[in-house]
């Protein structure tokens, strides 16, 4: 009986200290400056909760203990119901509590806002007045990561090399699926969403390597959708990108039309220089030939509102704009589909296969859904 | 018969939907179409179909389709327990060179299997059965305000769940996770019938719950015994009208966000696509509008378990029942305001989300206070550790971890390293297990002598707790671990090597939760086998101190020959107390609805249009369609829903159930 | 938890209701419910509203309210609807005394009004297709389709009840039952009727005034 609440209790303290011997938490250990603060934030909360947290799991063993059928030497007293003096302790601890955390969660959600430009990059290390933040535009394709640098003219995929100590800001969205853009060890993670231009300001403190992942599921490929983040110093970081220059290949807009194109394990790729105005083109969704930026829609749109049928939109970003969307790439819904183009529905629950069907090879459409 | 013809006739159903090149799944379908073979024979040898479809499958009776309901979870409980097994061994083999056993599109459908089924499935299934089952009786009803309602609505959950069930062998499920959310789940990414089940199967199960809450408010509301006011209403009926309250205003969002995907799918409209103006992220909105209020339609109810089993096992009556109520009542209201908080890494801005993350932390004071009043309801008691009882203390020590990584995550900041990650996952199973299942399970132990007249087995019962408690522990505290290790969710296939202990031990977890399950399989077959030495004679097998307790074990169909008034918060303690003594005579013929086979028929006319509609069997669809509008309209006009039980006939029932009512009072 | 045990003698307890209240007992309950019911269709119209505001102005390059929509024939399709609200509600006094008769005459009425309300709409639908406005031209179409169409299937619910009820009617006359369920269909009526203004002002007014 009495062993009902020993066990669960001393369970997770038992275990806990095996389990963490040894293992590398990185949301616990971090190299950047923003996940530092993150850090201590989860630290303080958690202290702050154990006030309370603790004392109840005390009490409820001690209680669960002391007031059991076989203890001859309790207190029972069934008609106790009420007490304002409980009540009142009851409600205002955790009320104290809430109000403490509510306290930090409104300044630290303000401070640690990602939109938010830099202003230290270590504890009690302010920003330089003269520096200026490298921009890093992150795009989520199926499924890898494409890194642009604009200032530098590079780009990279599946890989994110920063130089440390240097205030970096991404600008991060999606060509088709949401996902999360989540470099545990640099900051938290963002959405990464089609249409959408996200944004994140964060510094990495340490040089060395790590991993950077999606953090939402965004279909088959998700798994295996990671990215090598490096941090090096930032001498290293001018060879780096002198290195990538020398490299060749380049990314212009017919090249990311193949690369959009689903794929997997996508090995690190290198370009020497980038087309301008991709990342724009990205959020915009006008990457495919012909296609009209989403931008020049609305614009169109905001006319078509206000009553005008003539749009006069200045042209932005040619070719497509002003151009009749297209509805043609949409697939035919189920309804309007004739009988022969209704297809089969498989059942897929097939056993792994050494190497998944076009798995490696962009732009197969065995990487969609269908099989 | 040319191409077109069979399109015409099965859709996109070909011989490529069936797993027949699949030995495992194959043999597995072989397996479950044989052992169902053998069911309905054995039921046809032993002429039992008149039995089950007059007494069980058309009962209106509250206690028949409660108890429909919790085996209805059971069971799907052991399909989404066996995909969460098929998760864990992946995650523990998987690693480097060895990509594990699944594939990512069998593994993709597992995980989206497992949370759809473990939520609408078994989940929903076991509070509303339970809240079925025990609430007419706590309230001194003899049944709930619409019982044909009822019916329907549990067959209506049925069928959405035959439709999930069937799509492990006629196709596939959706491989978009357990909300499928948009864009993923749009024509353009997920054009297979995966997506299309989910939606049919909720869609149709929601109906279900939905009717089913309304149902429950009505008869809350309306029912109550004479005297019962609301502040006489034991904490288990506020918190299931709660519940139910809370349902009724959340479903919509849901039932209107698969509406539209749907339309989405079918008619090609832009609600959810990139393009063409449509927005996504509405998609979460709606259906966090409905996924967080939904956590505590499940939790609340699991909460006034706890507090009925803490007071009785305690031998005391409640300590701060009004605080309790009221903490109910603002839990009720503040987690409609805190949906965002699944997605502020979306960028909301942060004044929006310091709102909504505020929100969801004061959620954590009335909570914190339903702690503290069962934490000081033991105090001063005199608790017998029985089974139900062990089943709060565990969850008590349980739930305060899951409370605080809560809290944890609803700071902003926090979240943006903590969302997504196994560390959530870890999050939301030790509140749903520590909260739900543990409540779910006391409820079982609790309630199982008043529905069948006998104990369950306290051995295996034991098993079953600790193989739940222990392996609850061992499971999840890796999780939480690799979570802070920076890991994402959903994820296959892992590269880092130092990952792979923690998700060994969580395998192992799960195996011990796996004797847990068994060992409470085995306390309902052990019971049923010591029946005879388990019997409840008095109807009153724990003391306890509600109305359910006042009446036999299993209670008549009519519950109460007569309609208890109630004087008292506890009111059989109160009886007891006062010595009442039962009428032994002056029965009145009781009047109660009839039985009738309209909720199957329309159920079953409801799983045949999802069907259709998923494989595009247009003539089936339409067929199911015009039948179900036809049923519903010739179902008004039955008007002869009604019956008497003659008063004498009511006279001999209770006499055959004096001698337990004799020694209860 | 003030008449604790003691404070009366046990004889003066009464443990069980009479025949009567007994009989009394759980009363309502159906107009309740319904209304409960009104309630959560009243949210996915909400639901539906919140989607109809997000992309209310995504033309998607595509035609606006101001292009598409006929003020006139909306407002007369208001107006026929407000009318059957209005001649539902002639039909409760007679229910109220009993009289068969008159109550179907009115129920006939309101349906006929409802089924030309119908009638316009589908006839806006079918026109706007035509134009190549249909539900798949923009997400602004598709809510605009899917909230007026979504109603629309409402009130064709609605026809379809009044025609179960006129012939019920004529099998049961006004019996306690029949009365119940014409008092459900007419908070069903009248909800609708709320609903349509919302949509009158929010998609019609709204779009094309902005």
């Amino acid at each position: 009986m009495k062993r009902a609440y020993g066990l669960p209790v001393l369970l997770p303290l038992a275990v806990l200290p095996f389990l963490l011997g040894g293992c590398n938490m990185v949301v616990m250990n971090p190299t950047g400056d923003i996940a530092l603060q993150q850090r201590n934030l989860i630290l303080f909360s958690v202290g702050v909760m154990l006030l309370i947290i603790v004392p109840v799991m005390v009490l409820t063993v001690v209680f669960a203990w002391r007031y059991r059928r076989g203890n001859p030497n309790k207190v029972y007293d069934p008609d106790f119901d009420h007490s304002t003096t409980l009540e009142l302790v009851i409600w205002s601890c955790p009320l104290l509590v809430i109000i403490a955390l509510s306290a930090v969660t409104w300044t630290s959600t303000h401070l640690l806002d990602p939109f938010r430009p830099l202003e230290r990059l270590a504890p009690g290390v302010p920003v330089p007045p003269d520096a200026k933040p490298l921009n890093v535009q992150v795009v989520a394709l199926d499924w890898k990561w494409l890194f642009i640098y604009p200032d530098l003219g590079v780009a990279t995929v599946n890989e994110l090399a920063l130089p440390v100590n240097v205030p970096v800001r991404f600008s991060i969205t999606s060509t088709d699926q949401f996902n999360t853009f989540y470099a545990p060890t640099l900051a938290g993670m963002i959405y990464a969403m089609p249409t959408m231009r996200s944004e994140l300001n964060a510094v990495l403190n340490k040089s060395g390597d790590s991993w950077g992942y999606s953090g939402n599921y965004s279909g088959r490929g998700y798994s295996d959708m990671r990215f090598k983040l490096r941090g090096v110093e930032e001498a290293e970081f001018n060879n780096w990108v002198t290195q990538v220059k020398a490299g060749g290949g380049s990314l212009a807009l017919s090249d990311l039309v193949e690369l959009i194109k689903p794929s997997e394990r996508v090995p690190a790729m290198h370009f020497a220089s980038v087309e301008e105005g991709l990342f724009d083109r990205a959020v915009n969704r006008c990457i495919e030939p012909g296609k009209p930026c989403m931008i020049d829609v609305m614009r169109r749109d905001m006319a078509t509102g206000a009553g005008h049928t003539h749009p006069h939109a200045v042209p932005t970003m040619p070719p497509g704009h002003a151009a009749e969307p297209l509805i043609g790439g949409k697939p035919k819904p189920a309804l309007q589909k004739a009988p022969e183009e209704k297809g089969s529905g498989p059942n897929v629950t097939k056993p792994a296969q050494s190497d998944p069907p076009g798995g490696l090879e962009p732009g197969s459409v065995h990487n969609r859904d269908h099989q | 018969m040319t191409d077109i013809h069979l399109k015409m006739i099965f859709g996109r159903l070909t011989w490529e939907s069936f797993p027949i090149h699949e030995p495992i799944l194959f043999g597995t379908f072989v397996v479950v179409v044989l052992l169902g073979l053998a069911i309905v024979g054995a039921v046809t040898w032993y002429r039992l179909w008149g039995y089950f479809w007059h007494e069980w499958f058309t009962s209106v009776d509250h206690k028949r389709i409660g108890i429909m309901y919790v085996i209805l979870g059971i069971v799907m409980l052991l399909r989404g327990f066996a995909d969460a097994l098929m998760m864990r061994a992946q995650q523990a083999i998987a690693f480097g060179a060895n990509e594990g056993y699944l594939p990512a599109h069998h593994y993709d459908q597992i995980f989206t299997a497992h949370g759809t089924i473990m939520i609408f499935f078994v989940a929903i299934p076991l509070v509303v059965g339970i809240i079925n089952y025990v609430m007419p009786l706590q309230i001194g009803a003899r049944d709930v305000a619409f019982p044909f309602l009822n019916n329907l609505s549990f067959w209506l959950t049925a069928a959405g769940a035959a439709l999930t069930m069937i799509s492990l062998f006629v196709g596939e499920f959706a491989r978009t996770g357990w909300l499928s959310y948009a864009p993923l789940a749009g024509l353009a990414y997920s054009p297979d019938t995966g997506v299309d089940y989910y939606l049919w199967s909720l869609q149709i199960a929601g109906v279900g719950t939905t009717l089913s809450a309304i149902n429950m408010v009505a008869t809350i509301i309306k029912m109550r015994a004479p005297g019962m006011t609301m502040m006489k209403l034991p904490v288990f009926c506020w918190t299931a009208l709660c519940s139910n309250v809370l349902a009724i205003a959340i479903f919509p969002a849901l039932t209107a966000a698969f509406f539209l995907l749907m339309l989405d799918r079918y008619v090609g409209t832009n609600f959810f696509t990139n393009d063409l103006g449509g927005a996504p992220m509405m998609y979460w909105n709606m259906v966090w509008i409905w996924g967080h209020p939904e956590v505590y339609v499940l939790v609340l109810p699991a909460f006034g378990i706890y507090s009925e089993i803490t007071s009785t096992f305690s031998g005391k009556r409640l300590f701060g029942y009004s605080s309790m109520v009221y903490a109910t009542v603002v839990i009720t209201i503040l987690s409609y305001l805190v949906w965002l908080h699944h997605f502020f890494t979306m960028g909301a801005g942060p004044a929006v989300n310091s709102f909504f993350g505020i929100a969801t932390m004061v959620i954590s004071i009335p909570t914190g206070a339903k702690i503290f009043n069962w934490l000081f309801t033991m105090y001063r008691g005199d608790i017998r550790f029985e089974l139900p009882m062990m089943w709060v203390v565990a969850f008590m020590l349980t739930f305060v971890v899951g409370g605080m990584t809560g809290v944890l995550l609803a700071i902003p900041p926090a979240d943006f390293v903590l969302h997504n990650s196994l560390f959530l996952v870890a999050h939301f199973h030790n509140v749903i297990i520590g909260g739900v299942v543990f409540g779910l399970f006391a409820a079982i132990v609790y309630w199982f002598p008043k529905a069948f007249g006998f104990k369950l087995d306290p051995f295996w019962g034991k098993v079953a707790f600790w193989g739940w408690v222990v392996g609850y522990w061992v499971a999840w505290t890796p999780i939480y671990v690799v979570g802070l290790m920076g890991t994402a969710r959903r994820v296959r296939h892992f590269d880092d090597p130092s990952l792979q202990p923690y998700f060994v031990i969580a395998a192992i977890g799960g195996l011990i939760i796996l004797v847990g399950i068994l060992g409470f399989v085995m306390s309902i077959v052990m019971g049923f086998v010591k029946r005879a030495e388990l019997r409840d004679t008095t109807g009153d097998p724990w003391n306890g101190r509600t109305l359910e307790w006042s009446t036999t074990s299993p209670p008549p169909a009519y519950n109460f020959a007569f309609l208890p008034v109630v004087h008292d918060l506890d009111a059989w303690y109160d009886m007891k107390s006062r010595g009442y003594q039962r009428p032994a005579d002056g029965f009145r013929p009781i009047h109660m609805p009839k039985n009738t086979g309209t909720g199957v028929i329309l159920s079953a006319l409801a799983f045949t249009l999802g069907f259709g509609m998923v494989w595009y069997i247009w003539w089936l669809a339409l067929l199911s369609f015009v039948a179900l509008l036809a049923v519903s309209i010739g179902h008004t006009f039955n008007l002869n829903r009604d019956t008497f039980i003659p008063a004498d006939e009511v006279a001999s029932t209770e006499d055959r159930r004096q001698p337990q009512l004799g020694m209860g009072a | 938890m003030t008449d604790r045990m003691g404070d009366i003698r046990e004889t003066d307890i009464r443990w069980h209701p009479t025949e009567m209240e007994e009989h009394d007992h759980g009363g309502g309950a159906t107009v309740l419910g319904f209304w409960i019911y009104l309630m959560s269709d009243a949210l996915i119209f909400a639901s539906l509203f919140a989607m109809f505001g997000v992309v209310s102005s995504s033309y998607a390059g595509g035609p606006g309210p101001r292009q598409l929509f006929d003020l006139p024939l909306v407002a007369l399709n208001t107006a026929l609807l407000l009318a059957s609200s209005i001649t539902f509600g002639q039909a409760i006094p007679h229910m109220e005394a009993g009289r068969v008769g008159p109550t179907r005459t009115w129920l006939a009425v309101t349906g006929l009004l409802g089924a030309a309300f119908v009638g316009i709409e589908f006839y806006e639908f079918a026109h706007l297709v035509q134009e190549g406005a249909g539900p798949q031209r923009s997400a602004f179409l598709s809510a605009f389709f899917t909230l007026v169409g979504t109603h629309g299937a409402h009130v064709t619910v609605g026809l379809i009840w009044i025609a179960t009820m006129l012939v019920q009617l004529g099998q049961h006359g006004l019996t306690g039952e029949m009365k119940r369920r014409i008092i459900c269909l007419s908070m069903f009526w009248h909800f609708l009727d709320i609903i349509w203004i919302g949509v009158f002002n929010f998609v019609y007014l709204f779009g094309v005034i902005r």
